[in-house]
């Protein structure tokens, strides 16, 4: 195995059993270690291989594969892909048959209410650190904000105000 | 009620629907064909399943292909529905990848990915807005999250030291004073 596909599996499988709340929770650290520590990419490209990975069908972390072939093509997409999900997994399979005697427990609950303030925390981290390498002038700045009212306050599918933001840029509106 | 366990062949096609087609999360899509289409188990059992693969670290619904996999197929059963969910998935988002490549010297496709990014950023934020809602007045609860903001965000600290730090801080403070 190359040391940049060693790099990678340390990387992301890592951030599997950090992920706490979901993969969003780990876009900080992510970005973290992909641009400040491992310098495979700028936090801004970092940020357009996010959103494409939004556009993608599948679970929230389509930016794990994304990364992964863009740092080292397909082998680089496979490796990330998996380390991000086996160690979870391994997890997941050890702990699922006990949790029928541990899901009513007092500390269980005590342990999902603590871990909640921590992973929201984290999304707003997300959040900021991806506004910051997108939002590159005062126009996306304007489609950020009307972007996230029209998230949080009509039931438009993500999806199509993901498409109208593309067709805005596209024809030159905004980016 | 509850039919035969699935084969490992339906547990593959079943979650391979749900990862082409789960746009802008699988999880509703998962729960349709779980509970609605396939009645693999019942609206409770699935709830509950759910509930383990949330509080477990990890994708939930990836979580969820391997808990649900296992349950009726064992360890087989879990590596099927796991690749049903992502095989599309990740040859769709190398595809999209190689596009963009492609093109990014293009002025309208480098414009259009610009305005997609600062777009999807604003989706983190309003999910993370979202996930605050439960948190107002609940002044322990927005202290520990603007900790964790300032940790993360601007001390650029690793999380593999801040997580389980705050984690403890925060369960024992929200145990001791918010119960």
């Amino acid at each position: 195995m190359s040391s940049t596909l060693l790099d990678l599996t340390l990387v992301f499988g890592q951030l599997s059993l950090l992920a706490f709340g979901g993969a969003n929770s780990v876009v900080p650290e992510m970005q973290r270690q992909v641009t400040e520590l491992h310098g495979w990419l700028t936090p801004h490209e970092f940020a357009a291989l996010y959103a494409l990975a939004q556009a993608a069908p599948g679970p929230n972390m389509m930016v794990v594969s994304l990364v992964g072939w863009r740092v080292a093509g397909v082998a680089g997409a496979l490796t990330t892909t998996l380390a991000v999900a086996i160690p979870a997994s391994i997890l997941t399979l050890l702990v699922s048959g006990a949790w029928f005697t541990f899901r009513d427990k007092p500390w269980r609950k005590a342990v999902q209410v603590g871990l909640m303030p921590v992973t929201t925390g984290l999304l707003m981290a997300s959040a900021g650190l991806l506004l910051e390498s997108t939002v590159l002038d005062w126009r996306l700045g304007v489609l950020a904000v009307v972007a996230t009212a029209v998230f949080q306050f009509t039931k438009l599918h993500p999806l199509l105000v993901l498409g109208a933001a593309a067709v805005l840029g596209a024809i030159g509106v905004v980016g | 009620m509850t039919q035969s366990p699935p084969s490992l062949l339906s547990l593959f096609t079943g979650f391979f629907t749900v990862g082409m087609f789960g746009f802008g999360g699988v999880g509703p899509w998962a729960r349709r064909l779980v509970v609605e289409q396939k009645k693999w188990m019942t609206a409770a059992e699935f709830t509950d399943l759910l509930g383990l693969c949330q509080f477990l670290p990890g994708g939930n619904v990836m979580n969820l292909t391997i808990a649900l996999g296992s349950r009726f197929q064992g360890i087989p059963g879990a590596v099927a529905a796991f690749l049903g969910l992502m095989t599309m998935p990740v040859v769709v988002v190398i595809g999209l990848g190689a596009i963009y490549d492609q093109y990014a010297d293009f002025p309208p496709v480098r414009r259009a990915v610009v305005a997609l990014a600062a777009a999807a950023a604003a989706f983190v934020l309003a999910n993370a807005i979202k996930v605050a809602m439960p948190l107002r007045g609940k002044p322990l609860g927005i202290a520990v999250a603007v900790i964790t903001f300032v940790a993360i965000a601007l001390l650029r600290l690793p999380l593999a030291i801040a997580m389980p730090v705050l984690a403890a801080l925060s369960i024992a403070l929200l145990w001791r004073f918010q119960r």
